[in-house]
């Protein structure tokens, strides 16, 4: 009748059951011990553990984040099996480096962590992508992209997801970015009415370059000279 | 492995008097992948391995929203799936940065526009511990009915419109009505039915009126009827059986790397969920079980939602029994608001009135990342402070959006309508996979 095993996880898997975390003290609560297992594996490369609210927060060295998250994921005492979020946090303070930060959990262990990379700026915001580690990175890299820029090397298709691939503002969360755009109201207006809506579907997408050669004479006359269908 | 069997009554629609199939298959194969019709040989020989592509929304009302895929088939069968979101952004985290802790609250109402009043609480949880606050027994208890009450009327829209899709619409009836009810009940409570704004950093926006809890009760002894009617609609029905079982399928291993959380990810066979394994409000307390799939098809998500509901209404009341007097909010001047009829009358607490709404509470330097049981998964909420009234970053985890990135996984291999059905038991909102 069934077809896979129930896979349990920490509170059905364990006697103690889990509890509300009551008083939680903002820098004095004990690190998560995955905390101490990475700097015994990675000393070098783990340049600053913090607690905050209860929550363990590790800097690592951005060049070796993917090796310190495949070890997390694939060892055994540690199984980081879900990826909750990718995101990154830029400051006010222009001289604070860019974060970005992935948050595990492990669902055997019942164990949270945020882990983070710093990106100074100036810099190619680039970092290793976690993709093949996480499948579930795959949009949560791309929306990070999209928002703040930051490149996921790696990833296999890293395009715009929320905005589209012809937004010429740059990224909207990044602190330089104006509330309401870069560009005036009458700019964002002029754009969006030369917009070409066929453009939104790509060529590959619709595979139409293969058959270019094969459409009527007229239709590929018009299409040549950006005609729009549908007028 | 065995074929999964589903016993189904014969009298419902679909199957004729000998219990024969009437053109819905009842059966997939057992790899949850369609068979796809191999073309007779001879019949069309120019069409065969041709390719067609077809644009499935963004106004198609089968995507719930302005969802589009862009499917490639072969016939019938799906080859490949391409979505694209992002036609509802709004950039809820980057006006997040300009607004004040509890003027954010108002924004999460409009982001999972189903389960406005548990992002609510959701978001005063992210906040409270990033103040340091620890809420009241009685705020702890009105939130927990709060959230139930949203999971219910998320899973009777899920429900709703899942039958829509497929073609029963019936039960969206039923369900809808016992939505209207929670409504009402929602309406009497904080002032608005959708965009409700019920909490507050430390408290709620208002005590629920006296006799609200008649309501409660009275809802959550006819609530149960209306899932049973629908459980007889449904759960056995010939249609439905057929159109659901083994389609979408997500072995435990692949939802958990694709990240699916909630209904999807037990769904799937994997037993977790928030409330259990990284508790908030006292859910240990509370005496409920958690529904896990076995076959990580479109069917078990039906089933586990379905089960949640019940779950959802002995929560509910075991927290109205259990509501005990005191305060709602906690009494610090510098976060909460004081009553109204003091603020008027007495310098002090007009003085607090004024810090508190001209500047803001003020959390300390730090962060937190508040995860909470949403009804479409794991939904949290990230936030920065650098000391100021305004976070520097609010990050939303939306659950649907991780979900729904695995639809090219689930669709491809299956019918075109298939798809219909698969985007329907991913329970998306697309207000919340934009933002």
């Amino acid at each position: 009748m069934s077809r896979f095993e129930v896979v349990r996880t920490g509170a059905s898997a364990s006697d103690s059951i889990p509890v509300t975390q009551k008083n939680v003290s903002h820098r004095k609560e004990p690190p998560n011990p995955s905390a101490a297992a990475l700097q015994r594996q990675f000393s070098s490369a783990i340049k600053r553990v913090e607690v905050i609210w209860g929550e363990t927060v590790i800097y690592v060295d951005a060049a070796s984040v993917k090796q310190i998250i495949r070890w997390l994921h694939d060892d055994q005492s540690q199984r980081y099996d879900f990826l909750s979020d990718v995101t990154a946090v830029e400051y006010r303070d222009a001289e604070v480096p860019i974060e970005v930060v992935w948050h595990l959990r492990s669902l055997p262990f019942r164990r949270f962590l945020r882990i983070k990379a710093q990106l100074p700026k100036g810099t190619s915001l680039e970092i290793d992508s976690v993709y093949d580690i996480y499948r579930s990175a795959d949009w949560l890299e791309r929306e990070c992209y999209d928002m703040f820029g930051i490149r996921f090397n790696g990833h296999p298709d890293l395009r715009r997801l929320l905005m589209w691939e012809s937004y010429k503002e740059g990224y909207p969360l990044r602190k330089d970015f104006p509330l309401r755009g870069r560009f005036s109201r009458s700019e964002q207006l002029r754009q969006a009415l030369a917009q070409n809506p066929e453009a939104r579907y790509s060529m590959e997408e619709l595979t139409i370059a293969d058959a270019f050669a094969e459409l009527p004479e007229d239709m590929r006359q018009r299409l040549n000279k950006g005609e729009r269908t549908g007028e | 492995m065995s074929r999964r069997t589903i016993e189904v009554e014969l009298s419902t629609s679909g199957l004729d008097a000998q219990g024969r199939p009437q053109r819905v298959p009842l059966v997939t194969n057992d790899g949850g992948t369609a068979v796809a019709v191999e073309p007779p040989p001879g019949v069309e020989p120019d069409l065969e391995g041709e390719h067609m592509l077809i644009n499935l929304g963004p106004q198609h009302p089968a995507t719930h929203g302005v969802l589009r895929l862009v499917l490639e088939l072969d016939g019938e069968t799906v080859v490949r799936c391409i979505p694209h979101i992002g036609y509802l952004h709004c950039g809820f985290e980057k006006i997040g940065e300009y607004r004040q802790y509890n003027q954010i609250i108002c924004w999460t109402d409009r982001e999972d526009y189903l389960n406005s009043i548990g992002n609510n609480v959701a978001f005063a949880l992210g906040a409270e511990r990033l103040f340091g606050i620890e809420i009241t027994e009685r705020c702890k208890v009105l939130r927990v009915i709060a959230s139930e009450l949203s999971r219910i009327m998320s899973h009777l829209v899920w429900l709703g419109t899942f039958c829509i899709d497929i073609g029963a619409f019936t039960p969206f009836l039923w369900a809808f009505q016992r939505r209207e009810e929670i409504y009402r009940l929602i309406e009497k409570w904080v002032g608005a039915r959708l965009t409700t704004s019920a909490t507050r950093v430390g408290g709620m926006a208002a005590d629920i009126p006296s006799g609200w809890m008649d309501g409660l009760r009275q809802f959550n002894r006819t609530f149960p009827h209306t899932l049973d009617e629908i459980d007889r609609v449904l759960t056995r029905n010939a249609i439905w059986v057929g159109r659901t079982v083994g389609l979408g399928v997500m072995t435990p291993d692949e939802a958990i790397n694709w990240g699916l959380s909630g209904p999807m990810l037990r769904a799937s066979g994997v037993d977790y969920d928030v409330r259990k394994d990284f508790p908030y409000l006292d859910y240990e307390t509370y005496d409920f079980e958690v529904p896990v799939g076995t076959n990580g098809d479109v069917y078990d998500r039906y089933l586990v939602r379905f089960e949640e509901l019940r779950q959802s209404v002995r929560i509910l009341q075991q927290a109205a029994d259990r509501l005990p007097d005191g305060p709602v909010n906690i009494d610090d001047p510098r976060i909460i608001l004081p009553p109204k009829s003091k603020a008027t009358s007495e310098m002090e607490s007009m003085i607090h009135h004024f810090k508190v709404v001209m500047e803001g509470p003020r959390p300390p330097i730090g962060e937190s990342y508040v995860a909470v049981e949403s009804p479409k998964g794991e939904k949290g909420y990230y936030m920065v402070s650098d000391g100021t009234a305004k976070p520097v970053r609010w990050r939303i985890r939306p659950p649907s959006f991780v979900n729904l990135a695995a639809i090219p996984k689930m669709v491809e291999g299956h019918l075109l309508s298939d798809v219909i059905a698969i985007n329907a038991s991913i329970d998306i909102v697309m207000g919340e996979i934009d933002r």
